[in-house]
């Protein structure tokens, strides 16, 4: 018998050395994240994978599993933190879903909609983040950006070229690419490049490809990213990609 | 010919560049990556910025990606990826300052040499811009230019200033009168008193310690498992056991547990430990840290080299934060004489193995680099965001060794415990919190400056040391701290009742304690590193709300949106920078809800849009203030009429 922990009363096995989310994951049960992907070194940046561990707030993604831990995820209190955490992410950027082409395939829009974010709550920021469309193949639009670092971690770790990284602090902290003149295109990123696959919002983009897949019949339009998520994460399969 | 003109400059740039500044900076750092943030510095230091040449040339030099150093490079203030001026002023924004009346020297200097706050004279010349504390309260207001302070200023002084500037007199021929810096030690205990020799305390250890335990811990005895190398190194953690000596970095770990815990931490094949002091004092309203190192520099390096002996460590960091920059050529001149001396380097008073170094890295304007894990992190040569724990720096601190990062404070009482062993130290103070305290007193008292008082001291004997009248608040242990109002007066600097890193703000009757809160608020907005969402966001739209009551805009519900604020600050954070944003905001509503309801509008709900307020760029840019540029709304022309 492995040892366990509890999440919202169910037992979770887990192995050594996994995190809580992992361990939930592996048992099929969806904890809402956005910077943590299961192919990357944890972040734990985003704070949305927040549980409650034996009373005390704690990321999912970066805590260890240990036997006996009485771990709270889908309580009324966690989902209203995370909802005014959704709520920050989508002000602090300009979010503007009605004209995203990754409407209906957006982690961070769907998400929204399984936690019952209503309205944005806060003022917008509105801050002012030019377009990068310099790349033939690639759009950039940092407007979207929640700054997750996945295609940091991507290009890093898998790609081996460093391709983005984040610069500046505070608010103004933001992604920029590698290269003198600050586009793209003078880059060596490349359409198979694995940083190109992690973007869950819209902020990475292939061109030419946005509304091949018409719109209520992408990914989170057919079923909501509680029931795929896990399915898409044990995959280790980009959402979008993998569409005919 | 003219673009040949144009072309020039950056290009005689870029060859001095290469030829004449960057080869010896990298050789200082030995090309190292993880010296990537002092190279930065140095070449920010020798021609003003960090041009795209110079990280073009760091690209080659370092091996490293250019995206990572303009990624580190865009997260500290004081490094420029763009053009600045020749002359950077940086005016001290904390509430002291602003007390003391920074604000009219500001516009003063901004009148003097034609420049608006905050952006660059057009013929390059300067900027003028404002910055967190910089450790000056005492004798502000105090400005950074090209990170040399300038305190006690005057108009006079500002006009000195300025007129230097427009004559365009290089910094090193300023005259010296403009950069001393007072120590304003007020009061003396065991720590201030001490007349410690250097190599006192070491020798004590040494002498105290049996024959057979002089070998030190790094030499190898003890990894190999023989019980003799033990007695030394571990008896010296047992005095500070005894001493029951405690962080005075403002959390209060027990230093004995923290050294044993790294002393015992596993060691991986070619790891070793590292002694990191902990000089980045931040906090606004401290300066207790930079007192000590100028005042008692061998006591922190004795206590380092103590940390060493008894962890079995090589090799030691202080990290001093940028804004004592000028602290850096004493403190190695101090380092030097210590070598010079045998008390650092190799074999260390002649003991086999007890082998010791330090080296001084510099912050460059990051108060979250206070915190240990981005203080390793910057120390790495990376941006200062703060790590995952667990691990702990402990167990897996600078480059993944086992760390012992302490403040400047506690190494000086270190130093103490072995010259004196631990009893003596913990007959001062209280049963928790033993010895003594240091504190930065500043604001609305006769006497600002470092005072040392035995913890348990009482919020009033400390205003009646400093000469404060008519007392309304004190901010204990800076924005991250606590608000004391009167009522509280009789309460103790003590880790049991008020724990505080030094700092000791004093506010009189006439402080408007919502400014005061608000101030500290837009600190954190500032200095939060911008990696965790609900800090990153979460202190802007507190330092949004509190501007919209400083507008006279707010309402009630603000209050609720406050609390929403705090709690999501508190609980989902990832460090202690977030968990603290709101403190000074709670801390005032609970004692001073009188300043922030005279705030409010209205009894109700009140939006955050004010088109009249909106209309001010506009105003600017047409340069009109008539009637006919407002716009009145009839609700609050009513109220202002009333």
């Amino acid at each position: 018998m492995s040892e366990s922990f509890t999440l919202d009363g169910k037992t979770i096995p887990f192995a050594a050395g996994q995190t809580i989310i992992q361990a939930a994951a592996d048992a099929g049960a969806w904890i809402p994240h956005l910077c943590y992907h299961p192919e990357f070194k944890p972040h734990g940046s985003c704070k949305l994978c927040t549980v409650k561990v034996n009373g005390r707030h704690m990321a999912s993604c970066t805590t260890q599993a240990q036997a006996g831990q009485e771990v709270e995820s889908n309580t009324d209190e966690l989902n209203e933190e995370r909802r005014t955490l959704l709520q920050m992410l989508f002000v602090e950027g300009n979010h503007f879903c009605p004209s995203c082409e990754k409407s209906g395939d957006c982690k961070l829009q769907a998400t929204a909609y399984e936690l019952g974010m209503m309205t944005p709550h806060f003022d917008h920021f509105y801050p002012n983040r030019p377009v990068d469309a310099s790349h033939p193949d690639i759009l950039l639009d940092f407007n979207r950006c929640i700054l997750c670092s996945l295609c940091v971690r991507a290009s890093r770790d898998v790609d081996e070229k460093c391709v983005f990284a984040l610069s500046g602090r505070g608010i103004d902290t933001r992604l920029i690419v590698n290269a003198a003149s600050g586009r793209l295109e003078d880059t060596d990123v490349a359409l198979t490049d694995k940083a190109m696959q992690v973007c869950p919002v819209g902020a990475i983009l292939r061109k030419g490809k946005g509304f091949a897949v018409p719109i209520r019949q992408r990914t989170y339009d057919r079923s909501p990213i509680s029931d795929i998520a896990l399915k898409e994460t044990s995959l280790a399969l980009p959402a979008v990609e993998n569409k005919p | 010919m003219n673009s040949k003109e144009t072309n020039c400059a950056p290009c005689l740039e870029g060859d001095k560049l290469l030829h004449e500044v960057l080869p010896p900076i990298l050789l200082r750092w030995r090309h190292a990556p993880t010296a990537l943030l002092q190279i930065l510095r140095e070449i920010q230091e020798a021609l003003d910025w960090i041009s795209p040449e110079a990280i073009a040339a760091l690209e080659l030099a370092l091996g490293l990606p250019r995206s990572k150093i303009e990624g580190v490079a865009g997260f500290y203030r004081f490094l420029y990826t763009q053009p600045r001026g020749r002359y950077r002023v940086l005016f001290a924004d904390n509430i002291i300052e602003q007390h003391q009346g920074s604000a009219s020297l500001i516009e003063r200097m901004c009148r003097n040499l034609w420049v608006e706050k905050g952006k660059t004279s057009e013929d390059g010349l300067l900027s003028i811009d404002t910055t967190s504390c910089i450790g000056m309260s005492d004798q502000g207001p105090a400005l950074l230019v090209n990170n040399r302070v300038v305190p006690n200023l005057t108009e006079s002084r500002v006009d000195q200033i300025s007129e230097l500037i427009r004559r365009e007199i290089p910094l090193s021929a300023w005259p010296d009168s403009l950069f001393v810096v007072a120590d304003n030690i007020r009061q003396r205990g065991i720590l201030l008193d001490s007349e410690l020799a250097p190599g006192d305390a070491l020798r004590s250890v040494l002498a105290r310690t049996e024959r057979e335990g002089l070998e030190a811990s790094n030499a190898r005895s003890w990894r190999e498992g023989l019980p003799s190398g033990l007695i030394g190194p571990t008896s010296l953690i047992e005095e500070l056991h005894r001493a029951g000596l405690r962080g005075r970095g403002g959390a209060g770990f027990l230093t004995a547990l923290k050294w044993s815990a790294c002393r015992n931490a596993a060691l991986g094949a070619g790891k070793e430990r590292v002694v990191v002091c902990n000089a980045d004092e931040g906090e606004p309203g401290t300066f207790k840290d930079r007192v000590l190192l100028s005042s008692k520099p061998d006591l922190v390096l004795e206590g380092m080299t103590l940390a060493a002996y008894a962890l079995g460590a090589r090799r030691g960091f202080v990290y001093l934060r940028g804004e004592y920059r000028y602290l850096l050529e004493p403190l190695q001149a101090v380092l030097a004489a210590r070598r010079a001396a045998g008390l650092l380097g190799q074999s260390i008073l002649g003991v086999h193995g007890l082998d010791f170094d330090i080296e001084i890295h510099l912050g460059a304007g990051a108060y979250v680099c206070g915190e240990e894990s981005a203080l390793i992190e910057s120390l790495e040569g990376k941006r200062g965001t703060p790590r995952n724990r667990p691990p702990f720096p402990v167990t897996n601190g600078y480059l993944d060794q086992p760390t012992v990062v302490d403040n400047v404070e506690t190494f000086a009482c270190a130093a103490l415990i072995a010259l004196h062993g631990g009893d003596w130290f913990a007959a001062q103070g209280t049963e928790k919190s033993t010895g003594s305290k240091l504190l930065s007193v500043s604001g609305d008292v006769a006497q600002p400056g470092v005072y040392e008082f035995p913890f348990g001291v009482s919020i009033a004997e400390v205003l009646r040391a400093c000469g404060a009248r008519n007392t309304q608040a004190v901010q204990v242990g800076g924005p991250s701290g606590t608000c004391v109002s009167a009522a509280e007066f009789d309460r103790c600097i003590a880790f049991e009742d008020i724990p505080s890193a030094g700092a000791f703000m004093v506010f009189d009757q006439r402080r408007d304690l919502f400014e005061v809160a608000r101030n500290f608020v837009h600190f954190f907005a500032h200095e939060s590193c911008g990696f965790c969402t609900p800090c990153r966001v979460g202190t802007s739209l507190l330092r949004n709300l509190m501007d919209k009551l400083a507008n006279g805009r707010g309402s009630p519900y603000d209050f609720g949106e406050i609390e929403k604020m705090n709690h999501i600050l508190q609980q989902m954070s990832h460090c202690g920078l977030g968990h603290s944003a709101c403190n000074p905001v709670l801390d005032t509503i609970a004692r001073f809800r009188p300043a922030y309801e005279q705030r409010l509008l209205h009894a109700a709900f009140e939006p955050a849009f004010d088109l009249d307020y909106s209309l001010a760029p506009a105003r600017q840019m047409t340069g009109r203030d008539d009637a006919g540029a407002h716009f009145v709304q009839a609700d609050t022309a009513e109220i202002s009429n009333e």
